[in-house]
């Protein structure tokens, strides 16, 4: 076991961990933070991506242990200090982007993460950015239309709705 | 201006905030204290006998709790089959027994034959691998064609051989084969529909713990009908009476019919709490989930039809394999058949029609419902086959369609069915106003100078949802009613809970069921929540699958409402000194007609409990009332989809350009809701057409269990989608006048991808009659090659 101690969320937390235990475990099992969800075993879904460091990254690919010192961000963290919905969470929700939620959280810090590093990004670039984030449920029209709006782009032209 | 509010609405989910803060309960965030972890161990071949099975390391090992195996089942029930079909010649289908552990042989690979509960998951796991086991492997059966063969290998040893039922349905024999012997011409398709896996995102998870005060059983499970595991579960399995056994599915993360049927893992965990008297929890690795959660589709068909010399549909006759892996699951039998084949009149009125489906036993994982059930590969052979008559017949394959549509409701088709509203000329006339049809030929040629491909798809659809009326179900072999049932409890305040039978797995029940009570009542939407998902504060239901929860359950919540109503305005006419016709329900407040004198809703509902001022010799204090809803016949959602697509000559690769749908669900409660459903739906059957196949090799292994081997699609693979719901035809027998929508971008999806792809290739010069599903680059490719 070694002890591994970094700020989640804004809380400095400390925990015993053995050397193998995942991000994912660590999260779920020993913080009971369980929105942050696993759908495969071999880093394909994207429903477990946080961001560590300033860096999005899916939690299952990475052992507790090296979050030593880190910086974690986790869907339970996203929400407003006033704990309402942020322009992402909110846009998600206007344009429908989520039917049975389990893939959202990943889906959420991926899309912040994205309009961190592009600011106002195209259909095409929005489709590929999702590359590693799987929805079984939206056919991802109304993700794509959620992030897009959330930039603050206008989406009224979009077919449908 | 849109509504804000009732039916009609197009109102933001309540459920999005907890998911979208990570609030969410799924089953696997769901801890009970003393917990304890099962892993499984599976067969690795497909066919096998169990010669010995060794625990003793494995049981020393730390943290070990118990082992348990095949042996330990002795006794116990199998896993049931929900419906039995009767083959050609009156025989009950074959229906072989389903271990909850494997007992003597492993018949696919992914077969759990043993499981151990340790302390910690990690500690399971690594005892399951201790296990010393010797299976020795026998031959295994896996192409259907050859399952059938005389002296083919046997799944099961105690039947005769690999054929589950052997089934006719449709007109006389006689005036089919008349239709074929007088046809101006005959068209002729032999296609796969490729076996598929529903792959919701969450994997599936058990959680059983036994209470010894009272002696009871908890199961949190990852299910779309909670009422239906306790049922199969209680009396089938494990023989616990219902009022001990409470099943409970919380959040659940998308099931697509994969989550319908009970599974082996249920009964063990609740089989194996009971034993230890420690709960006992277990979660599917996504590898686990391809290799025992119930596959779907997989029919291997040749179809055939007649056409007259004017080009009218004259007869219909169809030959279909269809897999049901090594063991029944729950609702297998009835998917090839009863959902299958009554709806091959499509949108046409074919006057007669013949079905032929074998089911056939394999070494593979049982196959059940997914997104549609029957209905897509009823509705692919059937679009493909008349895209390919009209290419033969040198004609437009739309007019083809429309010259032979059903036009005139009710109508009762060759395969029993009687459909009760729709209008295919409007979905169709809606679909051309959609994609721009006359401009298509210029935007063909835009994309040849391009060096491109450029094809058009069209196809129609109908399916039958909102399953069913329990009385016909019956008759044709459905062990469950498949009625659904509501409570509206309104409480003392005029705050109001509805508990439903239906499950919301994604499909917002939450919100739209709400808008439906307070449309009825005139009061807003944040007064009434929705239970669901715990049979312990539920009356009964049967759960969500076949786009049947508001068909069904929305209607048993209209009628519970109704007697809400009716006993509310009782209690204002005491009220208000007034007669109880005179009483009317607007807004929120009970009015006498005529007059200014009226009550509130609250002071009401204060009323029915504190009831000082009350007619109690005439009613009970109180207000709460149940209604059980059997619906009087399916429900026939249909529409027109279209796909435009652009295919490289080069290398075979097709790119999906544009895809719009044109449906008639009737009457629509949330927009917004429906519109999602539909996208959803869009992309399973582009995903079908495009991506995925669950792929087993010769000797029964699974070459296609993990995402880096089954292609998903993801936002790249698929565009915007044009989808509109305007042409309604309200259902006329459900209160509501709706039809259901969840599965209709499933079934109505895959027939006008490939046919836009022939169309570009056939346009493009080359003869090319039929691919099978997924259209990979190379497949296209080597049609292409001729």
């Amino acid at each position: 076991m070694t002890k591994v101690t970094m700020t989640v969320n804004g809380k400095a937390v400390s925990k015993e961990v053995s050397g193998n235990t995942l991000m994912t475990e660590f999260l779920r099992d020993a913080l009971h933070l369980t929105g942050t969800h696993v759908g495969c075993d071999t880093s394909q879904c994207g429903a477990c991506v946080i961001h560590v460091d300033g860096k999005s990254v899916k939690a299952c690919t990475m052992f507790a242990a090296e979050a030593e010192g880190a910086e974690v961000v986790t869907i339970e963290g996203m929400a407003n200090p006033d704990g309402s919905l942020s322009v992402i969470q909110q846009a998600f929700q206007d344009h429908h982007g989520l039917q049975c939620g389990f893939c959202t959280p990943g889906m959420v810090m991926t899309a912040a993460k994205l309009l961190e590093e592009n600011p106002s990004p195209s259909e095409h670039e929005i489709r590929d950015y999702l590359e590693g984030n799987i929805c079984r449920c939206t056919g991802y029209h109304n993700i794509v239309k959620a992030i897009m709006a959330a930039s603050g782009q206008d989406v009224s032209g979009i077919a449908a709705e | 201006m849109p509504k804000d509010h009732g039916i009609g609405a197009a109102q933001k989910r309540r459920e999005d905030v907890r998911f979208l803060t990570g609030a969410g309960q799924y089953t696997d965030d769901i801890s009970v204290y003393g917990q304890t972890y099962c892993a499984f161990l599976r067969s690795d071949v497909a066919h096998g006998t169990i010669k010995s099975i060794d625990t003793s390391d494995a049981e020393a090992m730390p943290g070990v709790l118990r082992i348990f195996t095949g042996k330990d089942f002795e006794g116990i029930g199998g896993l049931p089959c929900g419906w039995q079909v009767t083959d050609k010649h009156g025989e009950p289908m074959k229906e072989p027994g389903h271990p909850v552990l494997a007992q003597g042989k492993v018949r696919h690979v992914g077969d759990p034959f043993a499981a151990v509960i340790a302390e910690t998951l990690e500690e399971a796991r690594d005892a399951a691998e201790a296990i010393v086991y010797d299976i020795e492997e026998l031959p295994a059966v896996v192409n259907m064609k050859a399952a059938l063969e005389e002296g083919a290998v046997k799944v099961h040893d105690d039947l005769s051989d690999n054929l589950c039922y052997d089934w006719q349905f449709g007109s006389d024999q006689a005036d089919v084969d008349k239709a074929f012997a007088e046809a101006a011409h005959v068209t002729t398709l032999e296609l796969v529909n490729n076996r598929l896996v529903a792959n919701p995102m969450e994997p599936r998870v058990a959680l059983g713990e036994y209470n010894r005060a009272n002696d009871e059983s908890t199961l949190y499970t990852t299910s779309q009908n909670p009422h239906v595991i306790r049922l199969l579960m209680g009396a089938f399995v494990l023989g616990i009476p219902e009022h001990k056994l409470r099943v409970v599915a919380p959040d659940v993360g998308g099931g697509f019919g994969t989550k319908i049927f009970h599974y082996a893992e249920e009964a063990f965990v609740t089989f194996a709490s009971r034993q230890l008297n420690r709960p006992v929890k277990w979660t599917s690795t996504r590898s686990e989930a391809f290799m025992s959660d119930a596959h779907g589709r997989d029919h291997v068909t040749k179809i055939e039809l007649a056409l007259d010399a004017e080009n009218n549909f004259t007869g219909l006759r169809t030959d279909t394999l269809a897999n049901m892996g090594a063991y029944l699951s729950t609702f297998s039998s009835s998917i090839p058949t009863w959902l299958h084949g009554t709806l091959m009149a499509g949108n046409y009125k074919t006057p007669a029609i013949q079905v032929n489906v074998k089911a056939v036993f394999t070494n593979t994982v049982p196959v059940d419902a997914y997104r549609g059930a029957g209905r897509p590969e009823a509705t692919f052979q059937l679009e493909r086959l008349v895209d390919k008559a009209a290419r033969e017949l040198g004609v437009d394959p739309i007019a083809l369609r429309r010259q032979n549509f059903i036009d005139s409701f009710p109508y009762a088709t060759p395969v029993a069915v009687e459909y009760d509203t729709g209008d295919y000329v409007a979905t169709m006339d809606k679909l051309e106003e959609m994609i721009d049809r006359q401009g298509f030929e210029a935007r063909r040629e835009e994309s040849r100078k391009r060096g491109k491909l450029r094809g058009l798809g069209v196809n129609c659809y109908i399916e039958a949802c909102g399953i069913a009326p329990s009385n016909l179900v019956g008759q044709l072999g459905a062990r469950a009613g498949l009625y659904d049932a509501a409570t509206v409890r309104v409480n003392a305040t005029g705050s109001i809970s509805v508990m439903v039978g239906a499950h919301s797995h994604g499909q917002g029940h939450e919100t739209a069921f709400p808008q439906v009570v307070a449309e009825m009542l005139g009061i807003d939407e944040s007064m009434i929540d929705i239970v669901h998902g715990d049979t312990s504060k539920i009356p009964f239901g049967m759960g969500t699958y076949g786009s049947r929860s508001l068909a069904v359950c929305g209607s048993a919540m209209v009628r519970a409402t109704e007697k809400i109503i009716n006993k509310a305005k009782k209690i204002a006419s005491h009220l208000l000194e007034a007669a109880e016709a005179d009483i009317e329900l607007k807004d929120g407040q009970f009015t006498v007609a005529g007059t200014d004198k009226s009550v509130a809703w609250g002071d009401v509902t204060l009323a029915a409990y504190v009831p000082h001022n009350y007619p109690l010799e005439e009613i009970e204090p109180g207000l709460e009332e149940t209604a059980f809803y059997d619906p009087s016949n399916f429900t026939y959602p249909s529409g027109a989809y279209a796909c435009e697509v652009e295919v490289d000559p080069e290398t075979g690769r097709v790119e999906i350009l544009s895809f719009a749908a044109a449906d008639d669900f009737g009457n629509v409660v949330n927009p917004m809701i429906v519109e999602g459903q539909v996208h959803g739906g869009i992309a399973q059957g582009i995903g079908q057409a495009m991506l995925e196949n669950c792929v087993y090799d010769e000797n029964g292994q699974l070459l296609s269990a993990s995402y880096m081997d089954y292609a998903m699609p993801r936002a790249e693979d698929v565009p915007f989608f044009q989808v509109d719901h305007s042409c309604a035809t309200p259902c006329t027998h459900n209160p509501l006048g709706v039809k259901g929508c969840g599965e209709a971008g499933a079934i109505g999806s895959p027939p006008a991808v490939v046919n836009a792809v022939l169309d570009a290739l056939n346009a493009g010069g080359m003869t090319v009659d039929h691919i099978d599903m997924p259209l990979s680059p190379h497949r296209v490719w080597k049609a292409m090659q001729g």
